[in-house]
């Protein structure tokens, strides 16, 4: 068992160089360290021009994404000791956005994607502040996994549809409308639903599931866009019925 | 030099700052509201807070009991006018998330439930099983989202602080992506930046916990409040630090030494509960600083467990059950799986005391107020006077919320006196800042970074921790001055741009240099014991005719801190004995 292992780190830093290239490091390999700490390790005793994004080392902050051997990963909850017998590990920025330097991604337009679907609780009447509204387990398990998304955009990185074309919403934006639609205290879904609808919402996913997979805190998006799917399809029934019915958009 | 300008600008995003932002946004719609952050909002480090948020809502607690226990929780070094506030708003501020979406955990009829905590003699402290800071933050990141007055600078790092005419007047901030200096011109500015931590090298904290605020304050002439209060975590893992919330002793885990004895009965806090049925203010639901010094002593005798990552004892959940651990601890059984490869259910987990929090901080009136006209300070980075000597756990989350809707308050209205300065006025003195800081981005001398962020680190925990004894205080305090001086001679290897994190860490030692000095003057200057602060060898007893005061740490131009005294405001709690255990049971319901 070897006590090093070595890292090959895609590096860009766009005031020198024109393309990515590759730099390996030799780090210390025990069976507690993450590939987190072998970067940190890196940028403090090898070269500290390596850039990348970390801070709570405890997978709730969600920066620390990058790809390990073409896997979307958080760095600090993905451990050396399960490389050793590759031998080498291959880190790079996150898939399918934009690098701002080594593992720094582009993570705006996930978050512009995230903004633009109204995630927080609308109501069509402010209720004074002076008591809870009631929600009982049951109700707050229908929403409550999707909630649980800290945005480190592994799902996008996994996404074939989003690498495709980053107009669509993609799997942590739909999550987080859902989480909403989904709560009993939300009045919003019609106030969502065109986001949703639309040629850039849950339709454009084929399903793939991949985002699922990756997820690092079993949000599982794909059910949650599926689930988007069927509210979908109901509002466009509701909607064809009441436009039959000369009511107009509902 | 780029130039913006705002109404109020917020300079962190976590649940301070947020929550700053929407208090600001509703009290005046037209305002030009700008969060500035080193870090998107999200991944700001109220995300790590575990157990739980307060505010009293069980129909036999009341406000009065939730003031005595933060009192003396704090060792009667809090501002008892500000407790009072904090106490009446606190249940409010946890409603209000309420409506905005938090998730927070329900009994089975829908309403909100409430969990034991350290230190507090009735059950109430709101829970999101064991992610409140997580949904506290999320929440309201997201409801931040719906006011158009709120506009965000994601991933700016602000380095100075401008001052003109005795105003604070704007800052300047450098865009990490591109590594441009952009000036920032606003009529209010607050400061929302967190805690330090970071200056010990076995902490809670996120690697973004760097006390820039506070250093930002201390560089204008802004005194540092009870610095020398920093609060260690009973229960962290060893090696990384990694916090295992209080609310797994809430929900009745129990801490064993090696021979699987409960110690906590030894320091007070007994007598021994049976186990299944912790109670209120005893043993393992004790204060931090008593929890933490116990340890201290148990190590000191061998009794603690040696594991290949340093001496720890053990936090035994088993008796819990996988149900009960899987419902409202999720994300320990989590970690500890993930961080030290045990099962909770199976397995006690392996703790230690690990530096989680700074009680002190920017000293603010009992409104958020600096004494910089146009600064205000809220949460971890302040200190309005909340927590004295040692907080309870669970105040900070709704400290963040109570404070923070206070500042963005005062801010607005500030904001709407029209006292904006011109920007071009703040260019020369943000040209001569800026320069500062490119200097140090080429900087060749021959110091390194890293090592003397370890130096920094190992003298604190040397000199500054659990317990403190003299000469290795002074020892800490010239180790500080010697590092500032090395600081001089830093050489940095990257001298790029964009995204040069290399640089940023650099700033940030400058910060948590000046948060160590303040810190160990601090400790150094105040002669007695209280609280968090301990010093057994020469002043072992709390000494309320010279020391029942707030130290003042100011930054000298040129030289060390210089540290003065404050009167603590006392209203209706005359300074007493704290009482845990089974002395605590005659004071429940007083």
């Amino acid at each position: 068992m070897s006590d090093t292992i070595e890292l090959a780190v895609t590096r860009y830093r766009p005031e020198q160089d024109t393309q990515p290239w590759e730099q390996r490091y030799t780090v210390p390999c025990s069976d507690d360290m993450s590939v987190l700490d072998a970067l940190n390790y890196i940028k403090d005793a090898l070269d500290p021009s390596l850039s990348h994004r970390w801070s709570c080392r405890m997978a709730i902050c969600g920066s620390c994404g990058v790809m390990v051997n073409g896997e979307p990963k958080l760095s600090c909850k993905t451990f050396l000791r399960d490389y050793r017998e590759a031998g080498v590990l291959e880190v790079r920025a996150l898939d399918n956005l934009p690098v701002e330097r080594d593992l720094v991604a582009d993570i705006s337009g996930v978050v512009e994607h995230i903004e633009a679907v109204k995630p927080w609780l609308i109501r069509h009447s402010e209720a004074p502040v002076d008591t809870a509204h009631s929600q009982t387990p049951a109700q707050m398990a229908r929403y409550h996994a999707f909630s649980q998304c800290i945005n480190c955009a592994l799902c996008y990185a996994a996404c074939p549809q989003f690498g495709r074309n980053p107009a669509f919403l993609g799997p942590a934006a739909l999550t987080l409308a859902q989480r909403y639609n989904l709560d009993s205290r939300d009045e919003g879904s019609s106030e969502r639903m065109p986001w949703l609808n639309a040629e850039e919402g849950v339709w454009s996913c084929t399903f793939v599931g991949y985002c699922s997979e990756v997820c690092p805190k079993d949000v599982d998006p794909a059910s949650a866009i599926n689930r988007g799917k069927v509210a979908s399809d109901i509002n466009y029934g509701v909607n064809l019925f009441r436009l039959l019915r000369g009511k107009g958009d509902a | 030099m780029n130039q913006q300008q705002a109404d109020i600008v917020i300079v962190g995003g976590g649940g301070a700052g947020l929550r700053a932002a929407i208090a600001a946004a509703e009290s005046n719609p037209g305002l030009d509201i700008l969060l500035l952050s080193k870090v998107y909002p999200m991944r700001s480090h109220t995300v790590a807070a575990e157990g739980g948020c307060a505010g009293v809502i069980q129909a036999h607690d009341s406000v009065d009991a939730h003031f005595d226990d933060t009192v003396a929780g704090g060792d009667w070094l809090c501002d008892q006018d500000v407790v009072n506030y904090f106490v009446r708003h606190a249940t409010e501020e946890n409603l209000r998330l309420e409506h905005w979406g938090c998730p927070w955990s329900r009994k089975p009829d829908g309403s909100i439930n409430v969990r034991a905590f350290g230190g507090m003699q009735i059950e109430r402290t709101w829970f999101a099983a064991d992610k409140t800071g997580f949904h506290i933050l999320h929440t309201l990141f997201q409801t931040s989202l719906k006011y158009p007055g709120i506009r965000r600078c994601d991933e700016y790092f602000c380095t100075d602080l401008l001052v003109e005419d005795g105003h604070c007047a704007g800052l300047l901030a450098i865009d990490m992506r591109s590594g441009e200096q952009t000036l920032i011109a606003a009529s209010a500015v607050i400061l929302a930046t967190g805690g330090a931590a970071r200056v010990y090298r076995y902490n809670t904290n996120g690697g973004i916990v760097t006390g820039d605020g506070m250093a930002l304050a201390y560089r204008q002439g802004v005194p540092l409040r009870d610095m020398e209060f920093v609060q260690y975590h009973p229960t962290g893992l060893p090696g990384s630090g990694i916090l295992i919330t209080e609310a797994a002793r809430g929900e009745g885990g129990v801490l064993t030494n090696r021979e699987g004895y409960r110690y906590l009965q030894d320091y007070g806090l007994g007598p021994e509960t049976p186990l299944g049925q912790p109670q209120n203010k005893q043993m393992e639901l004790g204060p931090r600083d008593r929890l933490s010094q116990a340890f201290w002593h148990e190590e000191q005798a061998g009794r603690t467990v040696a594991t290949e990552r340093g001496a720890a004892v053990y936090l035994d959940l088993r008796h819990l059950g996988e149900q009960h651990i899987q419902e409202r601890l999720p994300f320990i059984r989590d970690l500890a799986r993930t961080y030290v490869n045990v099962d909770a259910v199976h397995e006690p987990i392996p703790v230690r005391p690990t530096a989680h929090y700074t009680m002190g901080g920017i000293q603010t009136d009992r409104h958020t107020a600096t004494c910089l006209p146009g600064l205000y300070a809220v949460g971890e980075c302040a200190s309005v006077g909340l927590h004295g000597a040692n907080r309870l756990g669970s105040n900070s989350l709704a400290e963040l919320s109570v404070f923070g809707r206070l500042a963005g308050e005062q801010a607005a209205e500030r904001a709407a006196q029209g006292l904006a300065v011109d920007p071009q006025r703040l260019r020369p003195q943000a040209e001569a800042q800026a320069a500062g800081r490119e200097a140090l981005r080429t900087a060749n001398g021959p110091e390194r970074l890293a090592a003397l962020r370890d130096e920094m680190a190992c003298a604190m925990e040397g000199g500054i921790g659990i317990f403190r004894v003299p000469a290795q205080m002074s020892a800490t305090v010239e180790k500080i001055a010697e590092l500032k001086a090395r600081y001089q001679q830093l050489g940095l290897k990257d001298g790029s741009r964009a995204f040069n994190t290399e640089w940023l860490q650099a700033i940030e030692l400058g910060f948590l240099l000046d948060v160590a000095e303040a810190m160990s003057h601090a400790a150094l200057a105040r002669q007695e014991s209280r609280g968090s602060h301990q010093r057994p060898e020469d002043f072992p007893a709390r000494n309320d005719a010279l020391f029942l005061k707030h130290s003042l740490a100011r930054q000298q131009q040129g030289g060390a801190a210089e540290v003065s005294w404050q009167d603590v405001v006392i209203t209706r709690s005359a300074p007493g004995e704290r009482h845990y255990g089974g002395k605590a049971t005659g004071e429940a319901g007083r």
